[in-house]
């Protein structure tokens, strides 16, 4: 299918000519990005590149300040219910987890079926237990989320999204804040994840993720999107300056 | 090199760090210092109980019914017995009595099933005792319908109005309180200035001043004709004053929840009231728990202060006994009941808080 056969649904998220600033601090710069349905793309950077605040526009966790932004045909304004109609079908797992700590693994995965989507108690548990089997974990689903393991958390995040059936992945540097010894079952799930074909934005420094799953790769600094490719040629063969840089400090030791 | 090939097994503890003995050695009389601050302690105490006891119980007279029955040595309860149903119901009429006592009974069973977790049907009795159980209450106390004569709330007094004031203030202050210290932290700036004016006023304020301004001032406001119950002057004035104190309390606890939290439930698509009601004020308000009891509990102890604008509460209607020319001089007796019945009180909010705490702890520690 050519490109410009495509239909607007089939683009999963456009962002066009988006920019946004931290008071006088310009942190995203013209980033214009299209993903499609079902494509996985990792993006990384270094720190204070943007890279997060790029994925937290998609779903108005930050506001940008000026472009467009399309999530699943639905353009993002500044209208409420527009908004919270985006962040039903988009996903999203952060950084520190940020479960609710005074719910159970199980409430945790219920809430938003429950409340926002309406389903009944037992629908909600019964999808939950189904997607706590998936990232392999339902035997905890009693469990309050202090009586885990940071890479146990981050599989029942990354279920609790999913309960809510998104269109579209979000995931914020989800591994940073693990042991290393627990970055591999994370990690594990998520290309699970990505060979069902779910599409998926990753902010993340695991390379051999990138590598394994992604479509594309995009190289971000100071705001800027300066290289995407696929995986094959940005690693072995990356075009900006930077870019090597970036690479050769991450994959140097 | 391996240092061990088998694992160590546990051993007991020393036995000089265990057992009461160990106890007050390590604590009491660890070294001279401690030692004489302990002997000192200990003597100060037996200066302060042991005529306390004697006044209190041994040397006390029970029995009787006038002064006449008291001796000088001990407290004279016979005092406190004489006038007990004054200072438990007020100038309430004595054959209405057992209107206030169903209304009290109800009161305390209603406590009693929301405070004790194995009672089943939480949210049914709290929704009688929020719903159902004030108009029950105003319609016994009160009167006027069903055959029921009018007691004027001007003749509730004692030990009930007390309980009234302050737990109507509680149960009114909180949700106002939450409101306000929602309202202060949003981003519309119309809501947050009037947030913040509406606590600032209210804090800057000493409750003495509510109140007379509750009673003298605000019917030279209203029109002619209308006039709103002392009772229920008093009532709002607390009410405010208190929902304000209420607010910072609330503000402190949602500032002490990690901005994640909202984002992940705003993430999941949830509106500003879920994410608030369902994620971030549980949280809050478990943490908040003690100051919330404290705010509750210096709330009862200001209902006192309605004794200024011609309310009979409990510490009010003790005093007007004391003033009483068949039983002058027992100021004491008349004060300690009064305090005793505020410290049961108090103290019981402050114990059951603590139980509260260590309940919502368990497992949800982050």
């Amino acid at each position: 299918m050519s490109e410009a056969a495509l239909k607007p649904q089939d683009l999963m998220v456009e962002m066009r000519g988006v920019n946004k600033w931290y008071g006088d601090f310009h942190v995203l710069r013209d980033i214009h990005l299209d993903v499609k349905r079902g494509e996985r793309i990792v993006i990384c950077g270094p720190s204070g590149s943007g890279k997060s605040t790029l994925i937290r526009c998609i779903n108005h966790l930050e506001e940008h300040q000026q472009g467009d932004i399309v999530v699943g045909g639905v353009p993002l304004t500044q209208d409420v219910k527009r908004i919270e109609q985006i962040r039903r079908s988009v996903g999203m797992v952060f950084q520190h987890f940020n479960l609710f700590p005074h719910l159970s693994v199980l409430e945790n995965c219920c809430i938003a079926p429950m409340w926002v989507q309406k389903k009944s108690r037992k629908e909600a548990e019964g999808l939950a237990m189904q997607y706590l089997e998936r990232v392999r974990i339902a035997e905890q689903a009693k469990k309050y989320p202090g009586q885990l393991s940071g890479g146990q958390q981050q599989r029942v995040a990354i279920a609790r999204s999913l309960c809510m059936h998104p269109d579209v992945m979000l995931f914020d540097e989800p591994t940073s804040a693990l042991d290393p010894e627990m970055i591999k079952e994370v990690l594990d799930v998520m290309i699970e994840l990505a060979n069902e074909g779910m599409t998926m934005l990753c902010v993340t420094h695991e390379m051999g993720f990138a590598k394994t799953v992604a479509d594309r790769v995009i190289f971000m600094d100071q705001g800027q999107i300066i290289e995407e490719n696929a995986p094959e040629p940005f690693f072995n063969t990356p075009r900006s300056e930077r870019t090597q840089l970036f690479l050769s400090q991450i994959l140097g030791h | 090199m391996i240092h061990h090939n088998e694992m160590i097994p546990q051993r007991p503890a020393p036995r000089h760090t265990l057992g009461p003995v160990a106890w007050l050695r390590t604590n009491l009389f660890s070294g001279p210092v401690n030692t004489v601050l302990t002997l000192l302690a200990l003597y100060l105490l037996y200066l302060l109980i042991v005529p306390t006891v004697k006044w209190a119980i041994i040397d006390a007279n029970w029995l009787g019914s006038t002064r006449e029955d008291c001796t000088a040595e001990g407290a004279c309860w016979v005092f406190i017995k004489a006038r007990f149903t004054q200072f438990i119901y007020g100038l309430y009429p004595r054959s209405e009595i057992w209107r206030a006592n169903i209304v009290f009974v109800l009161f305390f069973a209603l406590i009693a099933w929301l405070a004790i977790p194995r009672l089943p049907l939480k949210r049914w009795v709290a929704l009688f005792a929020l719903v159902a159980f004030p108009v029950i209450a105003y319609v016994l106390l009160h009167g006027g319908h069903f055959d029921l004569p009018r007691v004027p709330t001007h003749r509730w007094g004692g030990l009930m109005l007390t309980l009234l004031l302050a737990t109507v203030g509680m149960v009114c202050a909180l949700p106002i309180g939450v409101v306000l210290a929602l309202g202060r932290r949003s981003n519309m700036p119309i809501v947050k200035s009037f947030c913040v004016l509406f606590i600032e006023f209210w804090r800057g304020v000493p409750l003495i001043t509510v109140l007379f301004m509750a009673s003298v001032m605000l019917p030279l406001f209203l029109p002619s004709g209308i006039t709103v119950d002392r009772l229920v002057r008093a009532l709002i004035g607390l009410t405010l004053f208190q929902s304000a104190y209420m607010a910072e309390v609330i503000r402190g606890g949602l500032q002490a929840i990690p901005k994640g939290q909202e984002e992940a439930a705003a993430a999941l698509g949830m509106t500003y009231w879920k994410r608030m009601g369902l994620i971030v004020l549980p949280q809050a308000l478990k943490m908040m728990i003690p100051g919330i009891v404290n705010t509750f509990i210096s709330l009862f102890k200001d209902t006192t202060l309605v004794m200024i604008i011609g309310l009979f509460d409990l510490l009010g209607i003790v005093q007007a006994a004391l003033a009483d020319s068949r039983w002058l001089g027992y100021s004491l007796e008349g004060y300690t009941f009064a305090a005793l019945m505020f410290w049961i009180f108090c103290f019981s909010m402050s114990r059951y808080s603590q139980y509260l705490e260590r309940r919502l702890n368990t497992g949800h520690k982050r």
